[in-house]
């Protein structure tokens, strides 16, 4: 049976709330969330199908309104619109539709359509590659330290117990880096080079997955850098020409005949052309912050808990929730906000139960809160500005050597007020 | 993966176009979007709008189906996969198609009866409406009428057994060649005659054709001994039966010792898998994926015996139609149940729904 419950956690600077469980505690804790999630997994029907169906229509209408936009865009306002409509198209795409696809949380539907094997997304990163390092590596070893490889994603150091290492004190700059460019970080962690330097990973597998990557990263610049542009330019160069040509006719302004008719046409087709690309990498940018953001908020504010391999030797799947539980932090906020995260702000409950449908996120959240308030454990939670703030604030503090853990918030006793 | 459609045939000038435009919807595909203005057009997976749904005798319904792209068609007697979804899932079935095929309004049909226990049946026969779209898998089935038909036929067909019966009928009704064309059909009683009256009106168009009804509530059963007194000439005739299990079985021995067991084609609907008393050696199996390791009889397929095993596989219509559950046979021998042949390809392809090991086997699942 599990060693956590018999030797207390040395290294940590509080005491872990898992330590002080008794292997019946945990079955019972494991016996009621079985129960919770049974209870919802017989439920699913019509009403949950309707939910995706509604989110993916809707992500494909603001993906067409963004493009025509953008196509028809001569104005700054059209321009902003167009690229606002694309980011909140690829945030949705990528969140609510494509991370809960890829768990498996449609698979009941047997959609092959609305399918974790079949589905891809907007994002530089493979499907396969994805849920290998996400579904698998990050969900089972959530918070384990020296084998999530998501805590830090190998490049940071967000936990006092990481060793510090010069490279940390450039941390702070990179992490805006990869704010910026999540999708390509999201990428190359999955290649895994860890794997790749011990051999346990072949070299025929690491250039599959390179492939795989190249395929990518060339259909969506080919998509977002090429076809768009190359079809605003078009669209802008043709309608510039029919006005230059009716002035022409109505004789209102000497154009220079059909060569000037043609520079202007050509010189706004490529006027065309650029504010195209640069829509499409902005909206790129703002989903990829939007998504660090949420992610980060997932697992590294000062409340979620960390675990030695140790801890966690003989693990029994109560004990796995539990972990789930206390590695987890929620982010507290509207429907729109949490349909906008893809229900990652129910952090908690996505690794309670990574494949259930995330519209039942919110339906569940009361019952796992009366869990814990009846076997004293935590529900890690808080707005999103100050679960960020923290977050940042241990990215700073950790660049540098040292750091403490910092406090945990305690059992959870109930809403207050 | 999921049990999927079959590819519609879409015109090769739309496919171009849809491809050239690949690349502007990547990873998705322009279908995905053109699906929002009208479902039909997947050109990905080939799906059908409810045209009409009429009710027939004894708890059955017709219901004709208008495919989403020109129905690449079928044989007289063939089944068709459907998809439906039902409380949010997807649920397929085999059923016959009940029209012959080459109608002029480009429909197809099938004629699901009740059964009050399943999922799908009750879905067609009672909440489906007309608007409603379904899923359109591949047309399969051995159970044809020849082309050209035999000259002197025999129809043998019991309670709802008649569906594939019945596209055969409206097939040689439709080409004018019933010179000579006995069926014999039996139901409970009158009022639960599916088809009743259609059967009836063929019947009486032809002159070279005779309806035999059995209606077992009054007259009893009909053995296949009776056949001396309703179709002295049987041995002489094709004949093509479909119903029961039983009654199969019965015929098929008839046949086997006072006709010519080559001239009777028969249409079983419930799985096949062993029936025919196909059996293979039996072996070990191993699944590569999970490295589970599954101990399968002769009778059992090897899909049956993982899930026993704990190997979680991917399966679909479970008798050997859909292609869902295939892996790839990387070491030994199978026997397919249904037809008792053996398949040896290494690296070939393996439906491990219908077959069992012969002798220890390596799938990759």
């Amino acid at each position: 049976m599990s060693t956590v419950t018999v030797n207390p956690p040395q290294a940590t600077t509080e005491e872990n709330p898992l330590a002080r469980l008794s292997p019946e505690q945990l079955d019972a804790i494991g016996e009621e969330f079985d129960a919770i999630r049974d209870r919802v997994m017989a439920d699913l029907g019509d009403r949950d199908r309707r939910y995706i169906e509604s989110m993916i229509a809707m992500h494909r209408r603001l993906a067409i309104l963004g493009r025509v936009l953008l196509l028809a865009s001569r104005r700054r306002s059209a321009w902003v619109a167009g690229t606002a409509a694309l980011s909140a198209a690829k945030i949705l795409e990528n969140m609510e539709i494509g991370h809960n696809v890829m768990h498996g949380q449609w698979d009941w539907m047997n959609d092959p359509r609305i399918h974790s094997t079949t589905w891809d997304w907007d994002n530089v990163s493979p499907a396969d590659a994805w849920k290998h390092s996400h579904n698998y590596e990050h969900h089972t070893f959530t918070n384990v330290r020296g084998k999530d490889r998501d805590l830090g994603y190998e490049i940071m150091r967000i936990d006092p117990e990481q060793k510090w290492h010069p490279v940390y004190l450039l941390q702070p700059f990179y992490n805006l880096l990869l704010a910026a460019f999540f999708e390509w970080g999201v990428a190359v962690h999955d290649l895994n080079f860890e794997a790749i330097e011990s051999g346990e990973k072949s070299k025929d597998k690491v250039r599959e997955e390179l492939l795989a990557i190249g395929t990518k990263v060339k259909d969506q610049a080919l998509k977002d850098y090429v076809a768009w542009p190359l079809l605003s330019g078009l669209a802008a160069a043709a309608v510039e020409a029919g006005l230059a040509l009716r002035e022409t006719r109505t004789g209102k302004r000497r154009s220079g005949g059909l060569a000037g008719v043609a520079g202007r046409a050509l010189r706004r087709g490529l006027e065309g052309s650029r504010e195209t690309v640069t829509a499409d990498a902005t909206a790129n940018v703002i989903r990829n912050a939007w998504a660090y953001a949420i992610i980060f908020c997932g697992h590294f504010p000062d409340q979620t808990y960390t675990f030695s391999e140790e801890e966690v030797e003989g693990e029994t799947r109560g004990g796995w929730y539990v972990r789930q539980l206390l590695g987890s932090a929620n982010i507290e906020g509207s429907p729109l906000f949490h349909v906008a995260s893809g229900n990652l702000g129910y952090q908690v409950e996505h690794h309670l139960f990574p494949d259930m449908p995330s519209s039942r996120y919110a339906e569940v959240a009361p019952q796992v809160k009366d869990v814990c308030e009846r076997y004293a454990l935590p529900y890690n939670a808080g707005p999103f500005g100050r679960q960020l703030g923290m977050v940042q604030r241990t990215i700073l503090r950790l660049a540098f050597p040292g750091g403490k853990h910092r406090p945990k918030p305690g059992p959870y006793v109930g809403e207050e007020g | 993966m999921p049990e999927t459609a079959a590819t519609p045939n879409v015109p090769p000038r739309r496919q171009r176009a849809l491809q050239a435009l690949r690349s502007l919807f990547t990873p998705l595909l322009p279908d995905d979007y053109l699906e929002l203005i009208n479902p039909l057009w997947s050109s990905r997976e080939l799906r059908g709008r409810i045209e009409r749904i009429s009710p027939e005798a004894d708890g059955a319904v017709s219901v004709l189906i208008r495919p989403g792209f020109e129905w690449s068609g079928h044989l007289p007697g063939q089944y068709l996969r459907i998809g439906v979804v039902v409380d949010g899932v997807h649920h397929w079935r085999a059923y016959s198609l009940t029209t012959e095929p080459g109608r002029s309004d480009g429909c197809i049909g099938i004629t699901p009866k009740l059964v009050p226990t399943g999922v799908v049946s009750p879905y067609l026969t009672q909440q489906a409406r007309p608007g409603d779209i379904v899923r359109l898998g591949g047309v399969e089935g051995t159970f044809v009428l020849p082309s050209p038909p035999p000259r002197r036929i025999l129809f043998i067909s019991a309670g709802s057994g008649i569906t594939p019966i019945m596209a055969m009928l409206r097939s040689l009704d439709r080409a004018d060649a019933m010179a000579d064309v006995v069926h014999v059909h039996s139901a409970r009683e009158g009022s639960g005659v599916i088809f009743g009256e259609r059967l009836r009106e063929i019947c009486d168009r032809h002159q070279g054709a005779r309806l035999h009804l059995q209606l077992t509530a009054e007259q009893g059963r009909l053995a296949p001994v009776d056949l001396d007194r309703v179709c002295p000439d049987w041995r002489e005739r094709d004949t093509f039966a479909s119903g029961p299990g039983e009654m199969l079985d019965e015929l098929r021995a008839h046949w086997q010792e006072q006709g010519d067991p080559a001239r009777l084609s028969i249409e079983r609907f419930q799985p096949i898998v062993g029936s025919e008393g196909a059996t293979a050696a039996g072996g070990r199996v191993r699944f590569l994926a999970s490295d589970i390791e599954a101990e399968c009889d002769g009778n059992t397929p090897i899909l049956v015996a993982g899930e026993e095993a704990g190997a979680c596989l991917p399966f679909g219509c479970r008798m050997g139609i859909c292609h869902t559950c295939v892996g790839r046979l990387r070491a030994g021998a199978v026997r397919d149940l249904r037809t008792g042949e053996l398949n040896e390809t290494e690296n070939g392809m393996v439906r491990t729904c219908v077959n069992a090991p012969e002798g220890e086997v390596q799938i990759e699942l």
